[in-house]
């Protein structure tokens, strides 16, 4: 019986690239690497231009606790320090670095010593190695670590892709299983005697089976398989379906004595580990009606999407929207030239419009978003009270619960305009509490 | 960069939806009352047809004639009128003047639905509020029934008609002596266009259960209402028999299926829905129990229909994560602890 949790969608998987073998993108002329991949603060960039960088290099410094630094993803010459679009709409600090094809790498100090560490180097090498979450939300991997050192009892790693298209940590599970395991077992050094479970979807048993092999005999580590179900991946969804325990409103999974890291955030671990490796490659799947060959590819950090697009033969039609990340919950970007970044896990073009609009949205209250909601609101009440301006009553019904997962939005048949409707009812109430 | 390349479009997410529209869901409706009206066509003739025909057009034409008047797109692509004509007519015994429906048509699409504010706004369901209307206003045309395979006119006013008593007539007279269950389901019993066949009318809900299109908690809580309270209470013959025969006669299982269930008039909440279904059971059987009428579904479903607001804003989903009535053990613990605080005080 594959574990689940209630609500839910099933959207169209449009998963055509589960079966490609990962790429190297060609090496890219430029990369642009932001100052900010991830959540928290800024880094300040370390280097000027004109400097002379290797790959692996640090090049941005964090100023605050909740970052992480960043390193070159190329060898080559900085061209430019300056403020250029992020995949997230706004403009941030970012170092261009023109590549030489040289490849002089430079690797991570102390990394390759790593069995005789204490957990608490080791934190800190995670954190040198600028690890973020891999999934998506690129929160800074140490500061999860810390936070939940000696104060969980279950360690999952989230393998579960439920978005569409997506199919990049898939391919990462069959091709790099060892690295996968490899990673847990690192971060088992850091948790040690702790429930341990990758959780992958019901759509991808090959994956269970590749990791199988990579696990051997280590009785420490569990395969669960869950039910594939739109937002299977969320955190809480993820928590609830495996341990039953629901994570409180405003609180962390940390909360409920559980832990979660993306199984591309686990490979990445193992590389920083075993090669001095930080994290300035990932792997992003391509895929969308307009593009000609959809692919998955490794690409440094800061590639433009272009070159990722003509690494799969470029377009066959004229793209109507480019979106980083999956369908459900990415964003759509007003160009291609807009680099990879930490949490990019895939990058779609669509010919044609998918979100079905309509001149006149109309709510017929059939409860369909009430049943998807995996956060038990109401999403047709909230969009009545938001569309009349109530963000009182939006607030009663707890509409800051929302993760903005667009399953009510996916299934809604009159084509509301829930989940954008509720990302402004969430500022409107945030703004109502600073007052 | 080619030059004729437009801007790509620049949204919120989520990019993409599911395929099903107002459209499509309107579509399974009416597939799912097919059978029925087929099977009243069979029972009763061609002025069966002809009586649907009329209901289902007037209702499309009273939809766009409002929009055309108030200058509004015109929605009758979305074929909700369509349900609520096909749904009209299911409710109308076959022998009405032709005027009728298209009077049932009028209230039901321009009184009950747009002027509320049209689909999706309206508090009662509009095929039944009509259905009401039409009973009280010509209740002799609406209490004239016909027994399958008359030989009515197609299109003049049936006059002289042989009548004949409905099931739930019997049943009001605390009996199940001479009802036939076999006719009751293959629908060779004398009652509305629609409401005959009740075999129909639950393939019609099998199919609206695979599609999706409801869930069934409503009908299932609505039906298991009737059925327990009949049972528990039989004013006639055997218990069981009773409640057989409270659920198969008369509107119950048609109203259950395709009224109760109405999106619009019905709690989205799944809590509101079991509440709804329960408090339309019970409302029912006080009627058909105590009431003047030999059928009160019409009258229990519109009462409830009244109460969907309330009932969802009470049945709301617990809180993710929040332990369920988290806030009313707060209160008592605030309560105990302030008790005994006050014990302690006075001690001291």
């Amino acid at each position: 019986m594959a574990h689940t949790f209630p609500g839910g969608v099933h959207p169209a998987a449009h998963k055509v690239t589960a079966g490609r073998a990962i790429e190297n993108v060609p090496a890219p002329k430029m990369v642009h690497i932001p100052m900010s991949m991830h959540i928290g603060l800024p880094c300040e960039p370390t280097v000027k231009v004109g400097d002379h960088v290797k790959k692996g290099q640090k090049i941005g410094e964090t100023t605050g606790y909740v970052a992480a630094p960043i390193h070159a993803s190329v060898s080559g010459t900085v061209k430019s320090v300056a403020l250029a679009y992020h995949p997230n709409g706004s403009r941030v600090m970012t170092v261009s670095i023109e590549n030489d094809f040289q490849d002089e790498f430079e690797p991570l100090p102390r990394a390759m010593d790593w069995q005789m560490m204490t957990p608490d180097e080791m934190v800190s090498l995670v954190r040198e190695a600028g690890i973020v979450g891999h999934g998506g939300a690129t929160f800074p991997t140490h500061v999860k670590i810390r936070a939940a050192m000696g104060k969980v009892d279950t360690l999952i790693v989230n393998a579960a892709e439920c978005e569409p298209y997506i199919t990049a940590d898939h391919r990462v599970m069959l091709e790099q299983a060892d690295e996968v395991i490899g990673g847990i077992r690192i971060l088992l050094r850091i948790f040690p005697r702790i429930r341990c479970v990758i959780a992958i979807e019901d759509n991808k048993l090959d994956a269970v089976e590749s990791l199988k092999r990579a696990i051997g005999a280590d009785n420490r580590i569990k395969i669960e398989v869950l039910k594939t179900k739109y937002p299977q991946g969320g955190e809480k969804q993820l928590i609830r379906a495996l341990t039953g325990r629901e994570v409180p409103p405003t609180k962390l999974p940390v909360d409920v004595q559980c832990v979660v890291f993306n199984v591309d955030t686990t490979a990445t671990i193992y590389r920083a580990f075993t090669y001095g490796m930080p994290d300035i490659t990932r792997v992003v799947t391509v895929s969308g009606s307009a593009i000609a060959l959809p692919k998955n590819l490794r690409a440094p950090i800061g590639t433009p999407m272009a070159d990722l697009v003509a690494a799969c033969s470029g377009y066959d039609k004229e793209a109507h929207k480019y979106v980083t990340g999956g369908p459900m919950m990415g964003s759509a970007q007003f160009t291609d030239q807009i680099p990879v970044i930490r949490g990019t896990n895939a990058f779609l073009a669509f010919a044609e419009n998918e979100d079905r609009l309509v001149d006149q949205p109309i709510c017929i209250r059939c409860g369909r978003c009430i049943n998807a909601c995996p956060m038990h609101l109401l999403p047709t009440y909230m969009y009545l009270y938001a569309s009349h301006n109530r963000w009182d009553e939006c607030e009663k019904l707890n509409v800051v619960d929302c993760m903005e997962c667009g399953a009510c939005t996916h299934v809604c048949p009159g084509s509301l305009h829930l989940t954008q409707m509720f990302r402004i009812a969430k500022a409107k109430t945030m703004e109502r509490r600073r007052r | 960069m080619d030059k004729t390349r437009t801007m790509p479009t620049v949204t919120s997410s989520p990019h993409v939806r599911s395929a099903e529209h107002i459209r499509s869901v309107m579509l399974d409706v009416l597939i799912a009352l097919a059978p029925a009206i087929l099977v009243g066509i069979f029972m009763f003739g061609p002025r069966a047809f002809v009586i649907t025909a009329i209901t289902v057009g007037s209702c499309l034409l009273w939809e766009w004639l409002y929009c055309l008047v108030t200058h509004r797109p015109n929605p009758i692509g979305d074929l909700s009128a369509a349900v609520t004509g096909v749904l009209l007519a299911c409710n109308l015994p076959v022998s009405v003047p032709l005027w009728l429906p298209v009077v049932g048509s009028f209230f039901a699409i321009v009184i009950v639905k747009q002027l509320y504010g049209g689909l999706g706004k309206n508090i009662f369901n509009p095929a039944l509020a009509a259905r009401v209307f039409l009973f009280l206003a010509w209740s002799s045309y609406m209490t004239t029934w016909t027994l399958p395979h008359t030989d009515l006119p197609w299109f003049a006013n049936v006059a002289d008609t042989v009548t004949s008593a409905t099931p739930m007539a019997t049943l009001k007279e605390g009996t199940t002596a001479g009802i036939d269950f076999v006719a009751m389901l293959l629908g060779q019993a004398s009652g509305c266009i629609g409401e005959t066949s009740k075999l129909a009318q639950l393939a019609g809900f099998a199919y609206l259960l695979a599609r999706r299109v409801i869930n069934p908690r409503i009908p299932v809580s609505y039906l298991a209402t009737v059925a327990i309270i009949s049972l528990l209470f039989p004013q006639g013959g055997d218990a069981v028999q009773w409640m057989l025969a409270q659920l198969l006669c008369g509107g119950l299982i048609m109203a259950a299926v395709f009224m109760a269930t109405d999106f619009t008039t019905s709690p989205a909440t799944a809590g509101g829905q079991w509440v709804y279904g329960i408090g339309c059971g019970i409302i029912t059987m006080a009627i058909r129990y105590f009431g003047s009428y030999n059928e009160g579904v019409s009258f229990a479903i519109l009462l409830m229909n009244a109460m969907v607001w309330m009932i969802d804003r009470v049945c709301r989903p617990r809180r993710y994560g929040v332990k369920p009535f988290a806030k009313l053990r707060e209160k008592t613990r605030d309560l105990l602890s302030k008790k005994s605080e006050k014990k302690g005080a006075e001690q001291k």
